[in-house]
């Protein structure tokens, strides 16, 4: 990222160049406000990375001492769930690709809101030093859902546990920002030309999941906010000893906790759909089915919250309304996977390394949505319910899907963003040692779940040993291949080959395509022409 | 098949420039974000040392840094303007969109605060701990709405009514009534929050300790409280940005969104007196 062009700067600007300082710490730019937060859900996704090695390592024969208390697991469990969601996928996917490849896409020299753009990065720092805290003090360990008794005051007594509600505020605010940003950007500064219609399909993604912010994370806030004053403050909304309702929190908390999973699955969509269609060389499959589906998910994934309360004691009726919302969801994610399908369908497929990590996104989401609509049996749920299953189906999603995608469009967009090539063969070696490590870790955990195992204890009867073992094993490939993709990161900024303004050719035919590699410092300050 | 979709209709012609300069504003690099970004990590830690041990400085410095950021971002973006040039029509589009998706989002932090009341006042089973489930719980005594909450309605919506004066007296040119109009909303505002305290200190239960009916009651009351001051202060700053002559006719978008962020602190007004005080209402407190 060092060619830029700094005589590009507007007329009114600081002036020639900008010093480090006005660069990387006051900016205003889309593209260098994206790198940084690259950069940061890279190092975030170490720290969480590491936390799930320690739980492997302790779960890889009963009777394991490494990890040294049920209290200190918990925490642990906490810190790398949400250092994970809020700190590594929704950084990487909304903050870094959303930030370099809206404006792009869409014809724009920048986000409408550049510096609230900067705010949004620099909260998650003190957020992440917050949760670290957390972690540290050892009085997190409520599980990343905060539910109480586990997360007030009787339970954990200690500041920890309000680091870590504070520290979700911090990332709330940072990501609201950035969802007013991005809707206003899309909105208002797409070329003329480019109508609702003719957006490229990650925009959409990325419409959908900033609404989804916008109105899902507010309502955390004031649950988080009712939390904390429980906490410190003398409140009783989830303490039964002052007539508060426990139930409470679940309902305020999945009604952001269900958006959300769909805020981190929706831009890998988006990412998906590019590189299917770009090395397909076709374009994409019913583009305004496409589109729609993710509006449909977006919308219904609003009124489906429950289905992870099936135990809460809800009545029957409500438990078969959420039942059947739940299974209408797998319509559009259906219309998804058989337009990529069919989107291949004819195509002249090239097997480069963007497109393994979409094709494995397919199958690996797949999976993981198909256990989703055994899970939303309100029947099953009673016997599978926080057990290892669950753990399978989420991770399958999330961990095979959203981060496969997060590979995807990284190794998709890097010569675009650094100009730099990355290494092929390395590509293809970093993908298939992932692709087998992490089935190895998460799909023993089906069969734990099914014979009962219970998440989040740090230890097991003998008879889950067998499976354990292999999941440990898998984690190990999974951290190889991390250490692989750093090497590749390595090669790909020490690479001398430069890469042409569109390196992947015809099938690559949106706007970031016609700029040069790496874009200048400023685009389209004159609008492009879109027809 | 069909190749000619929506998305394949960009090859090849999109990097033709259409000769049309960039309409929108691209700010200057600020020190101000990061500030406020630590003066945030600071204020939400404070707290937490200030709730656990009493240590207070951490939260005031976080405080006076969020503070410092808010007076000169905001002061950047008055400068910016005025300047000609960089607020361009599109651009002030660009701020009505943002100012109304802060709006909604503001909604739906409430939506939260009422979701706790009705989660209680439509299933009383819900309040844990009572033989005999009711709402407002048995014992607790509630605040007659028909006394100071009415008499606060109507001050608000009287000043929802000041505003829009103050801003019709802007389109036609008429400074005075502008003032006036402004000057008007900011006492009724004031009123307002002073009227809320002396009824805050007459409640007939407490804060802390009190159980799920003051939790639910003052917080979503004291959240409305804090927004009702944040209108106040905006339309306060209006007022001294219009004695200065710094709105016209037709450019005063910061008029504007201070009088739409008024509208949406009077309409969660609305809701609270309906729900939570008329109709969640129980036994008066004997006075």
């Amino acid at each position: 990222m060092s060619a830029t062009t700094h005589d590009h700067i507007h007329d009114h600007g600081h002036g020639h160049s900008p010093t480090f300082a006005q660069r990387w710490l006051f900016s205003t730019n889309h593209k260098d406000i994206g790198t940084l937060y690259l950069i940061f859900a890279v190092c975030a996704g170490l720290v969480g990375g590491l936390l799930s090695i320690i739980m492997r390592a302790q779960l890889q024969h009963p009777g394991n001492t490494i990890v040294t208390s049920g209290q200190e697991w918990n925490t642990i469990v906490t810190a790398h769930g949400l250092i994970m969601i809020f700190f590594t996928v929704m950084p990487a996917l909304i903050g870094g690709f959303g930030n370099w490849f809206i404006p792009l896409m869409i014809g724009a020299p920048d986000m409408a809101f550049p510096r609230l753009n900067n705010i949004s990065f620099w909260l998650l720092v003190p957020a992440f030093a917050l949760i670290i805290t957390g972690l540290l003090l050892g009085e997190s360990g409520s599980g990343w859902t905060l539910y109480p008794p586990l997360s007030n005051s009787t339970y954990e007594s200690g500041p920890g546990m309000d680091f870590t509600l504070f520290a979700l505020h911090l990332a709330g605010v940072s990501s609201l920002l950035g969802a007013l940003n991005f809707i206003t950007t899309i909105f208002n500064m797409r070329t003329p030309g480019m109508t609702l219609h003719k957006m490229p399909l990650f925009i959409w993604a990325m419409l959908v999941t900033a609404f989804l912010l916008l109105l899902s994370l507010p309502v955390l806030a004031g649950a988080i906010t009712m939390l904390i004053f429980d906490r410190n403050f003398g409140t009783s909304f989830f303490d039964p000893q002052g007539g508060g309702d426990p139930v409470l929190w679940q309902h305020l908390f999945w009604f952001f906790g269900h958006p959300e999973v769909y805020i981190m699955i929706l831009p890998g969509f988006g990412i998906i759909s590019h590189v299917v269609s770009t090395f397909s060389r076709k374009p994409v499959f019913g583009y305004l089915g496409m589109a729609y589906a993710m509006v449909a998910i977006g919308v219904v994934g609003f009124v489906v919250w429950a289905h992870h309360m099936f135990v809460s004691g809800m009545s029957v009726d409500t438990r078969a309304y959420f039942m059947a919302a739940t299974m209408i969801i797998a319509v559009p994610t259906g219309i998804k996977i058989f337009s990529w399908i069919a989107t291949m369908w004819g195509g002249s497929i090239e097997m480069k390394t963007p497109m393994l990590f979409a094709i494995g996104f397919i199958f690996l989401f797949t999976v993981g949505g198909v256990t989703g609509v055994v899970l939303s049996n309100a029947g099953l749920d009673q016997i599978l319910h926080n057990t290892y299953y669950v753990v399978a189906h989420f991770h399958y999603v999330l961990s095979l899907g959203a981060v496969f995608s997060i590979f995807a469009g990284w190794y998709y967009w890097i010569g675009k963003m650094s100009g730099h090539q990355y290494p092929e063969f390395w590509g293809k070696v970093h993908f298939w040692v992932t692709f087998i490590g992490v089935n190895i870790t998460f799909f023993p955990m089906h069969f734990l779940g099914a014979a009962g195992m219970p998440r989040r204890y740090p230890d097991y009867p003998d008879a889950f040993a067998g499976w354990n073992y292999v999941a440990s094993v898998g984690s190990y490939v999974g951290a190889l291949s991390v250490l692989i993709f750093l090497y590749v990161v390595f090669r790909t900024f020490t690479s001398k080959v430069a890469v042409a303004d569109n390196y992947w050719g015809e099938g690559a035919t949106t706007l970031e395509w016609t700029v040069s590699s790496p874009p200048p410092f400023h685009t389209f300050e004159e609008l492009p022409r879109f027809r | 098949m069909d190749t000619v979709t929506h998305e394949g209709s960009l090859a090849s012609h999109a990097a033709v420039s259409s000769g049309m300069k960039q309409p929108y504003h691209l700010v200057d690099p600020s020190p101000w974000p990061i500030v406020g970004a630590l003066g945030g990590g600071l204020l939400l830690a404070g707290v937490v040392l200030a709730a656990h041990y009493d240590n207070y400085l951490m939260v005031a410095a976080g405080g006076v840094l969020v503070a410092l950021t808010m007076t000169m971002w905001w002061r950047d973006v008055l400068r910016e303007s005025s300047t000609p040039g960089l607020h361009s029509p599109v651009v002030r589009l660009g701020l009505r969109y943002g100012m109304t998706l802060f709006i909604a989002s503001e909604v739906m932090f409430f939506v939260g605060f009422f979701w706790a009341f009705f989660h209680f006042f439509l299933y009383p089973e819900h309040v844990l701990g009572t033989s005999t489930p009711s709402w407002p719980p048995a014992g607790i005594h509630t605040f007659d709405a028909f006394r100071i909450p009415l008499l606060n309605t109507m001050i608000l919506l009287l000043s929802g009514c000041t505003v829009t004066w103050a801003h019709h007296s802007l389109i036609e040119g008429d400074r005075r009534g502008l003032l006036m109009g402004l000057g008007v909303s900011v006492l009724l505002g004031l009123t307002f929050s002073t009227l809320q305290a002396v009824e805050y200190s007459s409640a007939p239960f407490h804060f802390a300790g009190g159980g799920i009916y003051p939790s639910v009651f003052f917080l979503a009351t004291g959240f409305h409280g804090f927004h009702v001051i944040v209108g106040t202060t905006f339309l306060g700053i209006c007022w001294l940005r219009a004695k200065a002559g710094g709105f016209t006719p037709t450019q005063h978008f910061g008029l504007e969104a201070a009088a739409w962020y008024w509208h949406f602190v009077d309409v969660v007004w609305l809701f609270l007196f309906m729900f939570v005080y008329v109709i969640g209402a129980g036994v008066p407190a004997v006075e």
